[in-house]
């Protein structure tokens, strides 16, 4: 039994930190209709802002997740104007060019910048662990699983609970009527894109002391992030988080049942098998992939 | 393609307008173009003296020009209550919410009772209503309404022209676009006739209703 609760404590610990990467990444699909392939990129570089403030300055991860989520929403910001915004309402190579070729100038960027070496950061969190009713959770992995579902929870208190975050739903749902509205489309897509990455970059700084640090980090996240973000169903919020948790959940488990590379494989297998039962993801809406006006 | 060539259309204040047309004659395009949906190559757009066709559609709305699309448009997967609180979202119309909102639940009483309700359940007479509702909402100065009975049971042709109707005794300016002209020119003042995106006729209501041309073309006398 506890040996139970262990696993699926690590298996939420590790979904609550993709949640947050998902929940960005379906929302970026959901109003702007792109899919953006670089969106782990900006996970890679919260990790090096994490790094670089740890190492240069000494300053800790949880302090400096401040200063460094304002920095990645604004360079969404000039994304969005140089890149995303072009390419909108353009055949769909042309969106996931302009996204996969960011991702790859990102990681080749960092590559120049700060070489391949691998980095870690320590905090005072790393290494130790706090025990609830013989339950051994990591104490960074915990205080980041909290944040990245207060994150989540707060997204999803603006989506739903004011006049903005409902013209962002509106603009997702139909943009010709949204702009009839009187709503900026526009601007709906640049604040979407531009939160959704800060997100992302929110969360690299916060597993920056759990994982380890180097250009292509993003890659090997990114596969698990389109699994859930399908999962929960494309462009659903809570369906993000809540397949999160699940991935989590079935990695964690069938890694400790069958080993490592069994847990890939499983949630694989549970992620084909929801699609071929409901093919809209658990939360999602038939025919969500298709534009709506 | 060009849908629309040359079409020079005035909507007096207090005035309710009509054009009409076959099929692709440009009506859907002149209302997009007002809107700023779609760009204009040329000409200009006088709203209230100020020449507003350089503006994003958002700023015209913001100045009350507000269209009630063809095909309705509400928002599939929200509360009907959600998407008239949308027709509020400029500055100007948000003031007014709670008032705006208690005129359209007033004028169609259907909404209230399925304020909870998502849009999309509605049928399409219902969706209609709100979608006129969600127009009001926006404390138009100019309401452009296209095709508002398009699709509907004749029974709700009926309900909603005279919705139409009333808005306009209201004293809103109205600019309709409308297959059913018998109906409209009813109560409409004056109105245009496009024909492959020109003006072809124009005049007074009346006059527009005893023309033969319009009688032989879209009231099939």
């Amino acid at each position: 039994m506890q040996l139970v609760l262990q696993i699926i404590a690590n298996g939420l610990l590790i979904g609550g930190l993709y949640a947050l990467l998902a929940v960005g990444l379906t929302l970026i699909f959901g109003v702007l209709r792109v899919v953006n392939f670089a969106h782990a990129e900006f996970m890679m570089l919260g990790m090096y802002g994490a790094y670089w403030l740890w190492a240069l300055y000494g300053l800790d991860p949880y302090l400096s997740v401040f200063l460094v989520t304002p920095v990645i929403f604004l360079l969404g910001v000039a994304v969005d104007r140089l890149i995303v915004r072009r390419s909108i309402g353009k055949p769909d190579v042309t969106v996931v060019f302009a996204t996969l070729g960011l991702s790859i100038f990102l990681q080749n960027a960092a590559l120049t910048l700060w070489r391949a070496d691998i980095r870690s950061v320590s905090t005072f969190a790393t290494g130790s662990v706090f025990v609830v009713g013989g339950v051994r959770l990591s104490v960074a992995m915990t205080v980041s699983f909290a944040v990245a579902l207060l994150f989540a929870l707060a997204l999803w208190i603006f989506l739903t609970r004011t006049m903005y975050g409902k013209g962002i739903q509106a603009v997702a749902q139909n943009r010709r009527a949204a702009a009839l509205m009187g709503i900026d489309v526009k601007r709906a897509y640049m604040i979407t894109y531009s939160v959704a990455v800060a997100a992302a970059g929110a969360m690299g700084v916060l597993v920056a002391p759990i994982f380890t640090i180097f250009p292509r980090v993003g890659q090997t996240q990114i596969v698990t992030i389109f699994v859930i973000v399908v999962l929960g169903g494309l462009g659903s919020v809570p369906g993000a988080v809540i397949a999160a948790l699940l991935v989590g959940i079935i990695r964690s488990g069938a890694g400790f049942l069958f080993g490592t590379a069994w847990g890939e494989l499983a949630y694989f297998a549970v992620f084909l098998l929801v699609l071929i039962v409901r093919p809209q993801g658990l939360f999602g809406r038939r025919g969500a992939e298709v534009y709506g006006g | 393609m060009i849908a629309l060539h040359e079409a020079s259309i005035t909507v007096e204040e207090g005035e309710t307008v009509t054009v009409l047309g076959a099929n692709a004659a440009g009506k859907t395009t002149l209302l997009n173009g007002i809107s700023g949906l779609v760009p204009l190559r040329h000409g200009t757009i006088l709203f209230n003296g100020e020449s507003i066709e350089n503006l994003p559609a958002h700023e015209r709305v913001a100045r009350g020009l507000i269209q009630v699309p063809e095909g309705r448009l509400v928002f599939p997967f929200m509360s009907v209550e959600d998407n008239l609180r949308l027709g509020a979202f400029t500055p100007r119309a948000r003031v007014h919410l709670k008032s705006s909102l208690e005129r359209v639940y007033d004028l169609f009483p259907r909404l209230p009772e399925r304020k909870a309700q998502l849009a999309g359940s509605l049928s399409g007479g219902e969706q209609q209503m709100l979608a006129l509702g969600r127009g009001l909402m926006a404390l138009p100065r100019l309401l452009m309404l296209d095709e508002p009975s398009l699709g509907l049971a004749p029974l709700l042709v009926q309900e909603v022209m005279d919705r139409v109707a009333r808005i306009r005794a209201e004293g809103v300016t109205v600019l309709i676009v409308e297959q059913n002209v018998n109906q409209t020119l009813k109560f409409a003042d004056r109105g245009y006739v496009l024909e492959n995106g020109w003006v072809a006729l124009s005049g007074s209501a009346a006059e527009l209703g005893a023309s033969d041309e319009v009688r032989k073309a879209y009231l099939g006398m």
